[in-house]
């Protein structure tokens, strides 16, 4: 009886710590599920998701270092124009230049991380806040790109460079309806994961600490299989991965690993949740928040891309309120206005939440004005929610 | 008794775990100067916030009497409605407003919502002119000097129409002529029928203007001193601040002490911000292998700022001084440096400063010592849990899980957890700021026995406390501080809460000039 009592309170443990990472999963199931009534099974359709996680890709790569600068304590409201600046600077390198693809991104990245280091030299090191910094900088580039544009739209890039965004993987075999080499790497994700899982399992025990019950480990290592099955399968029964899809994906797994295991994603927390703590634990908070940013404005660089990539062409206007998409991703994902709280997971199913709103109401065919006071809604409730759930707690 | 303003009868107030005042008694007379005065922690901050509302009605047991009606107060308005207004030692000026401006902040003269700024600067005049201020009332508060800035409080609590008027260590931040001038301001103001309450530290000061004095300890009234009748001297009142039982709370420990392994000299520091204000005065000290050294001193005689001056720069600006560890001239330029050379500093804020309350126990233990736990940049988290599982059963800390957030444990728990994470850096000297504030006494004596085994270990450390038997029962040499300067060493039989009460506020018999 005692061993139940057990693995009841380690169940309760577990819900009770990860309530906000459940509880958004929940909310975007249920907005997917309402969308598909209300469209009449279109929303669910694999074309309509395929769709939709091509338009989130953008958004999903700046929350992703957004939620990063949010976890320590900061804001980047410069994203959007950085993100169409070194969309323009593509567009100059590879139209008007003729560069090929490669050195074109490798030569944009670097733009972006340098615009990172100077935004991250302001706040790091001369303390001037986070906001005034990365508001500066929103002038600063939306008038260098109207600049270097002459406030003219740069384009086509070469179909290579456009295949970022419209691109999908080239299948092996050829059946009717599904894209095989999809479904491949489905199920190779899956044998990993359970590999994986088995290991760490395997480590828990050999340190003597409490594991789940076999029985529940089965129901989490099916449920989670199923889940990238499905998420797999939505795209194979269309035209298969899109490349977008790959560059998130692995963002999202190098950006967890990075937050959840490394030394320096310890100390971004750690900044995030008591900077002074943090700074007489010996952790040089400067440099922490330094790469913090340097990362943001990299990543920026690579929405730019994808963004351009996708329209096929670098616009003066792009990237316009990008940055509040990708806040308002971070804040519907859990993290804290007030730092150190956050994940970089949470933030995918955040923008996946605000692209599904954007796509079901195009879906309707509802008028923009309702699109705006929706997701204005959603944010509201979502840290309203977050932040009665946490009090709650205490 | 109608001679009485206020009559504070029988007031007990408890926080979670320890009795900031038991059954407290004092009484005020009409148009007196009454001196309150006590040791840090013994509850005279606690029974004027009492007083003045600021903990509500019912949070207290007991009655305030004021004018010969009990009053409820609910909030610091409901006080200040009756007349009473108290001075911080922090002042709560606003430094971009005008002189006239603060004086009248929150009780504006207004007809309808609008301001008569006219009035107002007549009337700021009028009240300047009490406490002898004939400044330009539409001078910014930021270009007065402090003690000017005491007495613009000061007038701010009288344009309200102040009967009541509480002074907390208001000399505190002055210099010797700006505390003289306030005193004379509180006598005349005394002469215009106004009674003080005057927190001191500082005796000749209250011996100068106090009409009655009562003497505070441990959240008890010792004795409440007529000055006028009762011939009293300063050695009975320190006396009486200090004379309580030393009774058994501390574990033994065989001292075991070899050579000096740490070594400041001519330590200076001067202020973050204003960098013309000396906070540490050529401080020298030194400590021994296997040897608990105190450092005792009143609130702002400068012991955190010492500590964390010499952790790694980790406070204040144009530092200047020497450093020996073990016989080598070190330099530690951060708190980083000063953990890879093996010292380390608990804070004395554990939750300003020292842990992460959003973060878990494990987290918070390893986040000084990461490198322990992983391998290049990568962190192991089995080994975290591991090593987070040791010091639980070995500080005995009480908590459901390692992954329980920190904010949700006990002070006492806290402070084991900030320890742990302090003895993660393997440290050979560690400094302890306040290491028991504000926890149970059975905590505290777990966290006596880990400083023992520490130096038992041949560590050694360094324990800054406000609490005199704490530092007469764990150390086995005191330095005393007063305003930035050790101004004694003792050992041995020198080793009283007398005499380090004494040299605290600065009758020590030697002169500091």
């Amino acid at each position: 009886m005692s061993k139940d009592n057990k693995s009841v309170n380690l169940i309760k443990n577990l819900i009770r710590s990860n309530i906000r990472q459940y509880g958004m999963f929940i909310a975007l199931f249920v907005i997917m599920i309402i969308f598909n009534i209300l469209t009449e099974g279109t929303f669910l359709r694999p074309r309509n998701l395929t769709n939709l996680y091509l338009q989130t890709g953008y958004i999903a790569v700046l929350a992703v270092g957004m939620v990063l600068v949010i976890i320590a304590g900061h804001i980047d409201l410069s994203v959007g124009s950085v993100a169409a600046f070194t969309g323009a600077i593509a567009g100059i390198l590879q139209v008007k230049m003729g560069l090929p693809t490669v050195p074109t991104i490798l030569i944009t990245l670097s733009v972006g991380m340098l615009i990172g280091a100077w935004q991250g030299f302001w706040i790091a090191y001369k303390k001037v806040p986070a906001f005034i910094v990365s508001l500066a900088s929103m002038l600063i580039f939306r008038g260098a790109v109207i600049g270097i544009t002459k406030g003219q739209t740069i384009g086509p890039f070469d179909e290579n460079f456009n295949n970022i965004s419209v691109g999908y993987l080239k299948d092996i075999l050829h059946i009717d309806g599904v894209h095989m080499l999809s479904v491949i790497i489905g199920i190779i994700s899956v044998v990993l994961y359970i590999v994986l899982e088995f290991n760490k399992r395997k480590k828990r025990i050999k340190y003597k600490f409490e594991i789940l019950p076999v029985g529940l480990f089965i129901i989490q290592l099916v449920l989670v299989s199923a889940l990238i099955m499905s998420f797999i399968l939505s795209m194979a029964l269309y035209q298969g991965i899109p490349y977008t899809v790959i560059i998130v994906v692995g963002l999202v797994l190098l950006y967890t690993f990075i937050t959840t295991k490394t030394t320096i994603g310890r100390h971004i927390y750690a900044v995030g949740g008591n900077i002074e703590a943090a700074r007489l634990s010996g952790i040089n908070t400067a440099k922490t928040l330094f790469t913090v940013f340097v990362s943001m404005g990299t990543l920026a660089a690579l929405s730019g891309i994808v963004y351009s990539a996708r329209l096929n062409s670098a616009a003066p206007s792009a990237g316009n309120l990008f940055e509040l998409d990708a806040i308002a991703a971070s804040f519907i994902g859990g993290a804290s206005a007030s730092g150190g709280i956050g994940s970089v997971f949470g933030a995918i199913i955040g923008a996946l939440v605000m692209a599904s709103i954007n796509n079901g109401m195009s879906l309707m065919n509802l008028d923009i004005s309702y699109q705006y006071i929706i997701k204005g809604l959603v944010l509201l409730l979502a840290v309203w929610f977050d932040i009665s759930t946490r009090n709650k707690s205490k | 008794m109608s001679d009485l303003i206020l009559e504070m009868r029988n007031i007990t107030k408890e926080f979670p775990g320890v009795k900031a005042l038991d059954n407290v008694t004092f009484k005020v007379e009409k148009g007196e100067i009454h001196c309150l005065i006590g040791e840090n922690g013994a509850g005279k901050s606690t029974l004027m916030k009492v007083l003045s509302g600021v903990y509500p009605y019912g949070t207290y047991s007991g009655d305030i009497v004021l004018n010969d009606a009990i009053q409820k107060f609910n909030h610091i308005k409901d006080s200040e409605k009756a007349s009473i207004a108290i001075i911080y030692q922090e002042l709560a000026l606003i430094p971009h407003m005008s002189i006239y401006e603060n004086i009248f902040l929150g009780n504006e003269i207004s007809k309808k919502g609008l301001i008569d700024w006219n009035e107002t600067i007549v009337k700021a005049k009028e009240v300047l002119e009490k406490v002898g201020l004939t400044d330009d009332p539409s001078l910014l508060i930021n270009k007065v000097g402090v003690g000017k800035q005491q007495l613009i409080e000061i007038a701010k609590a009288l344009a309200k129409d102040v009967k009541l008027l509480i002074l907390d260590e208001p000399t505190a931040a002055l210099n010797e002529d700006d505390s003289e001038n306030l005193l004379k301001i509180l006598k005349e103001l005394k002469n215009q029928g106004i009674t003080s309450i005057l927190i001191s530290h500082k005796l000749n000061e209250v011996m100068h203007v106090a009409d009655s004095i009562t003497v505070l300890r441990d959240g008890q009234t010792i004795k409440t001193l007529d000055v006028k009748k009762d011939s009293v001297s300063e050695d009975e009142i320190i006396k009486m601040m200090v004379g309580r039982e030393m009774t058994n709370r501390y574990p033994s420990r065989v001292p075991d002490i070899g050579e000096v392994v740490f070594e400041v000299k001519n330590w200076n520091v001067f202020s973050e911000t204003d960098s013309s204000k000396k906070i540490i005065k050529n401080v020298s000290f030194n400590l021994k292998k296997g040897e608990i050294v105190g450092i005792s001193g009143l609130m702002g005689s400068g012991r955190t700022e010492l500590a964390m001056s010499v952790f790694g720069k980790s406070f204040g600006s144009k530092i200047s001084g020497e450093l020996f560890l073990n016989g080598n001239k070190i330099d530690l330029n951060s708190p980083k440096e000063a953990i890879d050379n093996r010292i380390s500093y608990l804070t004395e804020d554990r939750k300003e400063k020292g842990l992460i309350l959003i973060e878990d126990v494990k987290q918070n233990i390893s986040i000084a010592a990461l490198k322990n736990i992983s391998k290049k940049m990568l962190i192991n988290e089995n080994e975290e849990i591991k090593n987070a599982g040791e010091y639980i059963d070995k500080m005995k800390i009480k908590t459901p899980s390692v992954e329980q957030l920190v904010g949700k444990l006990s002070g006492g728990n806290q402070q084991k957890i900030a320890l742990s994470k302090w003895m993660e850096t393997n440290p050979q000297i560690l400094i302890v700021d306040e290491p028991t504030r504000g926890i149970d006494v059975g905590a505290k004596y777990e966290i006596y026995n880990i400083m023992n085994e520490f130096v038992a270990q041949g560590n050694s450390i360094i324990m800054i406390s406000s609490e005199m038997p704490e530092i007469l029962g764990m150390s086995d040499r005191v330095y005393v501080m007063n305003e930035g300067q050790i101004v004694a060493l003792l050992e041995n039989d020198d080793m009283n809460q007398e005499t380090i009460m004494k040299h605290s506020i600065g009758h020590g018999g030697k002169s500091n000039e």
